[in-house]
């Protein structure tokens, strides 16, 4: 049934480790989801099918916590992702399209630090940071803590992207008299743009996500979505957790299969 | 086609023979922000924490601005109750390190196991069933780790799913005792970061020359022999790259500890938070607990860059 090279190349369990993989990788949420729907208050006897868990959620006690939460998440997120995009994109213009320029490896270090300093370290230091400087912890202390983080997230796919356009359509462009601003956003940036979208829903899900730091630098009675949920948590899994927990996932779910799909099709237009 | 990008290009050299490029002379300006940003709410911070921890803990929850070695002398060395006895080593803290030493290396196994043969396995399907096997193995990385973890929790409780029906079954006549344990932790680890250990080793197979394979199987090599011997030495930048993903935020992982762990396993992630958001608010011991995380972790991403540097020397 195999040529001889697929022979060669396959091993034996290989097959089923790999699904293995994706089982551990999905069971714990599929059965959140699945429980989510439980019509029972104790989370673990199964009693039919029902969106009572659901219904809690918008309209139990905690409703108002919650609904809060989410709005002060969604607006962090939305602006750490335009910020942090938005730095991203001019620091890959620069990066790529620039000339070599002394401490270009640093910048190139700098730019992704936020990615090798571990998130509890990254925590404390802008806590004391915060804190020594007397700048106030809300909202604010945690949008500018995110946009960091944000950045080399953002900064990936466009620098991807921009490595993959030939600079023959600028060159092109610049000969027939157009100027640099002109350049960019007639020409360049339309093709930058899977590039620049996947970037910003990237950052937009780091920033949803993030828990660690968020905890560390947000004041007292500010809570995100995730900080809103640890809380709950700690007094134990209620199914109305289950039931965010659902929700988050799917619109997770939806973020990435959008990011994936804008990638590929900005590919298949190269 | 690279030769008409190169020729096009060639034609678009400004009248003193160099390359134009829109960002001419804007270079700077460009960069600006994100040197700003990062520079002062990253790079002045950490600074800022390691100065700290050469400070003297105000007992309302800051710090006094004295130098004081009183920090590091803490994690270290036991003067007993008063601070009068002679010094001893202080084992508390290193056997913190040391526990989330070990459960990281445990994770980083775990993933390596089942995410090595994942990686293999994907990266020698058809081109087209590649991409979404791919994409499988992504999403849950993009899912809230909270969300994660706490569906971990919900699965392993002693009154959770996996007993429930282990115990209806008849296969086990009282719950297994997962949650709490140091098992829990690794299953967390495992579970939250294995992604990071498929994606790079998937990479490096892709870039594979079978044909290696095949001459080793003309030469009478066994199966298993050229994985050993061949495959596994090819791709060993991408081996050691996802091991490195893995390893190191495990090492300062706090939501998988503190939720699967339970107060009997700390970890160097819930001993940091302690000091800032827990009972102890000791500001420069927490500092120094992270100054020395991250001092680890740079000697570790140093070594690795280097043995990085010499692979490429090696190439040439």
């Amino acid at each position: 049934m195999l040529n001889p090279s697929e022979r060669i190349r396959w091993y034996p369990g290989f097959r089923e480790i790999a699904l293995l993989c994706l089982v551990i990788l999905y069971s714990p949420l599929i059965i959140v989801m699945i429980y989510s729907f439980n019509d029972s208050p104790s989370i673990t006897v199964w009693k039919g099918f029902s969106f009572v868990w659901y219904e809690e959620v918008f309209t139990g006690p905690e409703a108002e916590r919650f609904k809060q939460a989410t709005v002060n998440s969604l607006l962090i997120a939305v602006c750490a992702a335009i910020t942090s995009t938005a730095i991203a994109t001019a620091s890959a213009l620069a990066m790529i399209r620039g000339r070599r320029f002394r401490g270009q490896a640093i910048t190139f270090g700098l730019i992704n630090l936020p990615l090798m300093v571990p998130e509890i370290v990254t925590a404390v230091a802008t806590l004391i940071f915060f804190a020594s400087i007397g700048f106030d912890r809300g909202i604010l202390s945690i949008l500018l803590a995110h946009i960091v983080f944000c950045i080399p997230f953002a900064y990936l796919p466009i620098a991807a992207r921009l490595q993959g356009i030939a600079n023959v359509y600028e060159q092109v462009a610049r000969d027939l008299y157009a100027t640099p601003g002109q350049t960019f956003r007639l020409v360049l940036f339309p093709m930058m743009l899977p590039g620049i979208l996947s970037g910003f829903l990237l950052a937009f899900i780091i920033s949803l996500d993030d828990f660690i730091i968020t905890n560390f630098v947000k004041g007292a009675g500010v809570e995100t979505l995730p900080t809103a949920i640890f809380g709950a948590v700690k007094q134990g899994i209620k199914p109305n957790i289950m039931a965010i927990s659902t929700l988050m996932l799917v619109a997770s779910f939806l973020l990435v299969t959008i990011a994936y799909f804008i990638s590929r099709m900005g590919d298949q237009r190269k | 086609m690279a030769g008409i990008i190169k020729k096009t290009g060639d034609s678009a050299k400004s009248a003193d023979g160099t390359q134009t490029s829109i960002v001419d002379g804007r270079q700077h300006l460009l960069l600006l922000p994100a040197w700003l940003i990062i520079g002062v709410l990253l790079v002045i911070p950490v600074l800022l924490m390691l100065t700290y921890s050469f400070l003297v803990q105000d007992f309302r929850g800051g710090v006094i601005w004295e130098f004081s070695l009183e920090a590091y002398d803490q994690f270290f060395f036991d003067r007993g109750l008063f601070g009068d006895e002679p010094p001893s080593i202080e084992w508390t803290y290193i056997g913190i390190f040391w526990r989330s030493f070990v459960q990281a290396l445990f994770a980083m196994i775990f993933c390596f196991l089942i995410g090595f043969p994942t990686a293999y396995f994907i990266a020698t399907r058809p081109q087209k069933s590649r991409a979404f096997w791919l994409f499988l193995v992504t999403i849950p990385y993009w899912v809230n780790l909270l969300i994660r973890t706490v569906s971990m929790k919900f699965l392993i409780r002693d009154n959770g799913p996996i007993n429930t029906w282990l115990l209806s079954g008849g296969i086990i006549d009282e719950p297994i005792g997962m949650i709490n344990t140091s098992f829990a932790i690794q299953l967390g680890l495992f579970y939250s970061y294995l992604p990071f250990m498929v994606l790079p080793i998937y990479a490096s197979i892709e870039r594979y020359n079978f044909a290696l394979s095949e001459a080793a199987a003309d030469l009478y090599s066994s199966r298993w022999m050229t994985l050993f011997k061949i495959v596994i030495p090819s791709v060993r930048p991408g081996i050691i790259a996802g091991c490195i993903l893995v390893f190191i935020p495990s090492l300062g992982a706090f939501l998988a500890p503190d939720l699967l762990g339970g107060a009997k396993n700390f970890m160097i992630g819930s001993l940091v938070e302690e000091q800032f958001k827990g009972q102890a608010g000791d500001w420069p011991f927490g500092a120094a607990v992270s100054m020395i995380l991250l001092s680890i972790i740079m000697v570790i991403l140093l070594f690795y860059a280097r043995a990085q540097n010499r692979q490429n020397d090696g190439g040439h």
